[in-house]
């Protein structure tokens, strides 16, 4: 693998080893997350539940306690030595963000609970600005519910439709549908950039254009995406990006949205309080610029100082590297697992990543779930959020193993076992 | 494996896969719709009552194994019951999935006992409790879904 030319140029000759020495060293990643060593239920730990929330490497749980032990004070708004650090930090890690996505400007960089915040916050501000009655609002049959229902709920508000775009047999958007449901009265497309359910990667780039071409904005979840490729907003030219740290190895609590400078400088404010004004009397308050017109009050700042950490970690490794990995993982895992008899996969599209959801003839995933379970092995069972996904393939749930890049092909080994025992069990 | 055993004994597998009383009746005049969220779990609950007693009990729907063989043995031990014994086997049977315990008479429960490795698994016990949920909404005759969330 030739990453000597992916490593960051300031990145120092002990941390190069680790990747280009060795090449992509999963046994000397996994002793950075130190939830990887322990047992359960007497068993070694098969983390497969990445899409839920990733574990934590030791550098961001570091980040977190270092912040509170020697860093912690409120942001913008103190002069003395801590709250102006603190401050600094904050605006790093935004820094941070800004070059993890490539966006153009830090100030397009808003930190938010997660990604499902960024998607309300889009809903409830741009939506309810942009949305009329009669208006449609165009998503897609894989969305996650936390891209389904703020839309819902702003359509339900202003008289508007929402209007969905159908999925094949193999969980791939249908780009003709697509194309055919762009309207007149499309107001916003939101889609997702990898479906959490079926694991399918969208073609983003092509979805803007179509839309773009009928000048109609585009926002793209990515909460699915961020830990497992490299993400360019400028390059997928979306106008809104959603994603959340704590499935990308940060910590929990936090996670961001971009959003063009253009079209967040028009939006109103999503609420109300402290650090989103810069003048407040009784008759007029006046907003702060961007991005600080979005995060009224204090911030998680722990939390984006932790991100940021994460974001460093993931760079150290190299996106791509990480993307190279987990394909070459993922493609292992699908062939040895649709190999075992009575199991189909449940979303086969062409582009995937981390995700391989299956069900097994007979056997209801819950029960496969708790059988896993006992064998040490940690998936999700159940609708995924994505109850409209369920009913478009027939099922009432499925069991999802979803992969991140710590994971090894000893482990999907070990699935394959487990699903041979449940398969036992049930005989 | 041992635990798992517990969990899934054989009357409860062979219930899973082969249910008793899997139909709608002919003549209903009582059911409910049961649903768990978490799993997908879906079941109705038909009963036709004769007075006070349930003269019929049938259901449908599908689920887990713990759910569909719970629903199963349900329906068995409940035809000829009356609504008080109902509810008092409920409530016998909630104490047992939860804790694994049973106050008094371990034997009115019958074959139900079997659920007892239920009470290791604290996340199926609304698998095994979700027909009964239903149940006690079709005796009180409540329209709306019941959820066990």
């Amino acid at each position: 693998m030739t990453t000597a030319a992916k490593i960051p140029s300031r990145e120092s000759a002990a941390q190069r080893l680790h990747v280009v020495g060795t090449g992509f060293d999963v046994e000397k990643i996994r002793r950075d997350f130190p939830i990887l060593s322990r047992e359960i239920r007497g068993k070694k730990l098969v983390y497969l539940d990445n899409a839920a929330t990733a574990q934590k490497p030791r550098a961001v749980i570091e980040a977190i306690s270092r912040y509170y032990e020697q860093g912690n004070a409120n942001v913008h708004r103190g002069v003395h030595f801590l709250s102006e650090h603190a401050t600094g930090e904050h605006e790093r890690a935004r820094r941070r963000v800004q070059r993890f996505i490539n966006a153009p400007h830090a100030s397009e960089i808003i930190f938010v609970r997660g990604a499902t915040e960024a998607i309300n916050l889009v809903a409830q501000t741009y939506g309810r600005v942009q949305v009329r009655a009669g208006d449609e609002v165009l998503i897609t049959a894989m969305e996650h519910h936390s891209n389904i229902v703020p839309w819902q709920i702003l359509c339900e508000e202003k008289g508007a439709k929402l209007q969905v775009v159908p999925i094949n047999d193999d969980g791939e958007l249908l780009l003709d549908e697509f194309e055919k449901l762009l309207g007149p009265r499309t107001k916003i497309v939101a889609v997702s950039h990898v479906s959490n359910a079926l694991g399918t990667v969208n073609p983003i780039g092509r979805i803007v254009e179509m839309a773009h071409r009928k000048n109609i904005p585009v926002l793209v979840d990515g909460a699915q995406a961020v830990p497992h490729m490299k993400v360019n907003v400028q390059a997928l030219d979306c106008d809104f990006y959603a994603f959340s740290s704590h499935k990308m190895f940060g910590p929990i609590g936090i996670g961001v949205l971009f959003g063009k400078s253009a079209l967040l400088e028009d939006m109103p404010p999503y609420q109300g309080g402290g650090d989103m004004i810069s003048s407040v009397t009784f008759e007029k308050t006046v907003y702060n610029k961007l991005p600080f017109k979005f995060e009224a009050g204090t911030p998680n700042v722990a939390g984006a100082i932790a991100l940021g950490a994460a974001i460093e970690y993931l760079n150290r490794l190299g996106m791509d590297n990480i993307a190279a990995y987990e394909h070459e993982l993922l493609a292992y895992a699908t062939e040895k697992i649709s190999a075992i008899p009575g199991v189909r996969l449940i979303g086969t599209a062409r582009e995937r990543a981390g995700v391989l959801s299956f069900v097994i003839e007979g056997i209801h995933p819950h029960d496969v779930g708790t059988v896993l379970d006992q064998e040490g092995i940690a998936i999700r069972t159940g609708h995924h959020c994505a109850q409209p996904v369920m009913q478009r393939f027939g099922v009432p749930a499925t069991a999802r193993a979803s992969f991140a890049l710590y994971n090894t092909k000893d482990e999907v080994d070990v699935l394959a076992e487990g699903i041979l025992k449940v398969q036992e069990v049930f005989a | 494996m041992a635990d798992l055993r517990e969990l899934y004994q054989d009357v409860i597998l062979e219930h899973s896969k082969a249910p008793r009383n899997y139909r709608e009746l002919a003549v209903v005049d009582h059911k409910a719709e049961g649903y768990n969220p978490l799993c997908g779990d879906h079941f109705t609950v038909y009963l036709n009552l004769d007075g006070d007693s349930i003269r019929d009990i049938s259901f449908q729907g599908s689920g887990c194994a713990i759910s569909k063989a719970s629903a199963s043995m349900m329906t068995q031990i409940l035809k000829g019951k009356s609504r008080a014994d109902a509810e008092k086997l409920f409530e016998v049977f909630h104490k047992l999935v939860t804790t694994g315990q049973v106050n008094g008479d371990r034997a009115e429960l019958g074959k139900l006992a079997v659920f007892s490795g239920v009470s290791e698994f604290p996340v199926r016990v609304k698998c095994a409790t979700l027909a009964w949920h239903t149940l006690q909404a079709a005796l009180e005759g409540k329209q709306d879904t019941v959820s066990t969330e």
